[in-house]
């Protein structure tokens, strides 16, 4: 399925990327604004680590660098800290970009298979819509077990004391393996994000 | 002394940097009358304070000399020093226009022999170097102030070194005396040249302007620079004294940033290639000075004196806007962190000194002045509307260099005429 969205993306902008992105990105429409001064790139706490900086990116995307911004792990990286929106001389809303930026390649299937930051954001999507709240036992367990059966035991004994401790504090309950609580109107909860995203994918050109 | 006579044909200009003197003259050399009013104590104003211009590298004390001779010359400019403009009433050819003067505490007898500095022993940062040093709290502004007499500073008016400097005069020229005055001035036509001031730097946060000592501003490069100012032209960095001998300059503080300045404040390119000769002047081939901008706005005949510079050996540049400034506490040598565009690399480079290449705004805003004038969204006066009579000139309009501020100031003076002359067919 995902690709038969990048096949239509594809069709629809042929090699016009950054209108792509101005359509379908949140806040893309400022990408253009971008005047190359680098203070994102260089306010950035993650920056040393990221492939592409935010101020590349935006002139990726000029390019039309198409696959390489959208498979790169880049804006999987922002730790929403802001420090680039603070400082940027054009006010652009960098962080905001990004995530839009993700959520578009993830939404594509093109994002990074296994990337940390969207499996986080998949199972967290999967857990908390539900039943309406965030499921803290099982969504551990899905993350720690991710990686096999051995990881996520050596991960669950090291994360022992934060767990244990959020049991005294009462803050998570064993028995949620079992379903746990959720809101009173969990049907209502769910057209209510059924719609929305559905008007999302109308604002998007993803349906008619 | 205090009163100037003035009527409806009568040019005011607000005003005495070289904007508002060449305003002046020019409207005096047609033979208008005029009154220049001035709110420190002497003429020159921002331009004096240059240790060189772009691109000549000519020393602006040269355009000054002249410019203060045509005023002695002249017998329709009054100078009026310490005085500032606090009300305008009337209209187009009929303003009736409130000037408050300071006391100076200084008469016409001053002959500026010093005596009552040697006297006082009060001290006050000196305006003049941007605070950089101290002077005596009886001081003459600068070597080439106008008028050539001294000035009391107000924090020792009622101390005894007040008494010291007044028994110290052999001219009698200091009077304690003196009193703060209102004057009403009837004028036709108004040219508001009130210049422009340096973006207060503190508020760049990251690059840490007031925090760390070697990182200065553009202005106060050029009194380092000056054979007048505080170091006696010796570049030498604030936290220790040693030689500043690679410097790097930071464009756009202050300018082009939703932030802070949202226009091009335009002089600062201009301004930084010029600075970066200073460092090769002192130090020769030793010298290196490093260039941080977004672009380089040297436009029309400037981007000969660009090239030069290009093919200057000590002078690099790196395509980045600095991102934020460190300081290495042991030797508190700045460290510039950013990333530049041209290949997108991470730096972090040490430093001797920073000059951070700062913003101009308008040193009154539109909003502040008495009078009506339209004003962009940076506080700089718009052209003046049909039937208007108050004119802006120099940087009071936009951020212009000296040049632009002359031409800008001069066309000015010639709508200021425009008005008086037709003040005057309609009295004959």
């Amino acid at each position: 399925m995902p690709t038969a969205l990048n096949e239509q993306a594809l069709a629809r902008y042929r090699n016009d990327f950054l209108r792509e992105v101005e359509e379908r990105v949140d806040e893309g429409g400022w990408v253009k604004m971008c005047m190359q001064c680098g203070v994102c790139a260089g306010s950035c706490p993650f920056g040393p680590h990221w492939e592409h900086s935010p101020q590349k990116i935006f002139m990726m995307i000029r390019a039309g660098k198409r696959e390489e911004v959208l498979a790169s792990d880049s804006m999987w990286m922002c730790t929403s800290c802001y420090n680039c929106v603070v400082r940027c001389p054009r006010k652009l809303p960098i962080t905001t970009i990004m995530h839009g930026l993700a959520t578009y390649a993830h939404r594509l299937g093109l994002a990074p298979k296994r990337q940390p930051t969207r499996d986080f954001s998949v199972i967290f999507w999967e857990n908390f819509t539900r039943n309406g709240r965030a499921n803290e036992i099982r969504l551990m367990l899905r993350l720690w077990f991710r990686d096999g059966f051995g990881a996520g035991i050596r991960k669950a004994l090291a994360m022992k004391e934060v767990g244990l401790g959020m049991l005294r504090a009462k803050r998570m309950s064993p028995f949620e393996i079992f379903g746990g609580h959720g809101v009173k109107d969990v049907k209502g909860f769910q057209a209510m994000i059924r719609k929305a995203q559905e008007i999302e994918d109308r604002k998007r050109g993803f349906s008619k | 002394m205090a009163t100037a006579v003035a009527t409806n044909q009568t040019i005011l200009v607000v005003g005495g940097g070289v904007s508002g003197m060449t305003a002046a003259l020019e409207a005096a050399e047609c033979g208008k009358e005029v009154v220049l009013v001035e709110s420190s104590a002497t003429l020159g104003g921002r331009t004096a304070s240059l240790y060189r211009y772009f691109p000549k590298l000519c020393h602006p004390v040269c355009g000054l000399e002249i410019n203060l001779r045509r005023l002695r010359g002249n017998r329709s400019v009054r100078v009026l020093t310490l005085a500032e403009v606090t009300a305008v009433s009337g209209t187009r050819g009929d303003f009736t226009v409130t000037v408050k003067r300071s006391p100076r505490y200084v008469n016409r007898n001053c002959t500026a022999c010093g005596a009552c500095a040697q006297a006082v022993s009060a001290e006050i940062p000196n305006p003049w170097n941007y605070g950089l040093d101290r002077l005596k709290a009886a001081y003459l502004p600068h070597a080439m102030a106008y008028p050539q007499r001294y000035v009391l500073d107000p924090s020792i008016i009622g101390t005894p070194d007040a008494e010291k400097a007044r028994a110290a005069c052999k001219y009698d020229a200091i009077d304690l005396g003196m009193q703060a005055e209102t004057l009403e001035l009837k004028v036709g036509a108004i040219v508001w040249a009130t210049g422009w001031r340096p973006y207060d730097a503190a508020k760049i946060q990251p690059y840490g302007y007031g925090r760390f000592p070697n990182v200065i501003t553009s202005v106060e490069f050029e009194r380092l620079a000056d054979p007048h100012g505080p170091s006696g032209g010796k570049i030498l960095r604030p936290s220790d004294g040693k030689l500043a001998k690679n410097v790097a300059f930071v464009q756009c503080a202050g300018s082009r940033d939703e932030n802070h300045l949202r226009h091009c404040s335009r002089i600062c390119c201009m301004a930084s290639l010029k600075q970066t000769q200073y460092v090769r002047e002192a130090f020769g081939e030793g010298a290196q000075s490093t260039v941080y901008y977004i672009d380089i706005r040297a436009i029309d005949r400037f981007e000969d004196f660009y090239a030069r510079v290009q093919r200057d050996p000590t002078v690099k540049f790196v395509k980045s806007k600095v991102a934020r400034i460190a300081e290495d506490q042991a030797t508190r040598d700045p460290i510039l962190h950013g990333v530049d565009t041209e290949g997108y690399r991470r730096y972090a480079s040490r430093h001797d000194l920073v000059v951070l290449a700062i913003g101009m705004e308008p040193s009154v805003r539109g909003a502040d002045i008495p009078a009506e004038v339209v004003a962009d969204s940076s506080g700089f006066i718009d052209a003046a509307a049909d039937g208007a009579a108050v004119f802006g000139a120099g940087c009071a309009t936009n951020a212009l260099d000296v040049n632009r501020s002359v031409q800008n100031a001069t066309a000015a003076a010639l709508r200021a005429i425009q008005v008086v002359n037709r003040a005057a067919r309609a009295e004959s």
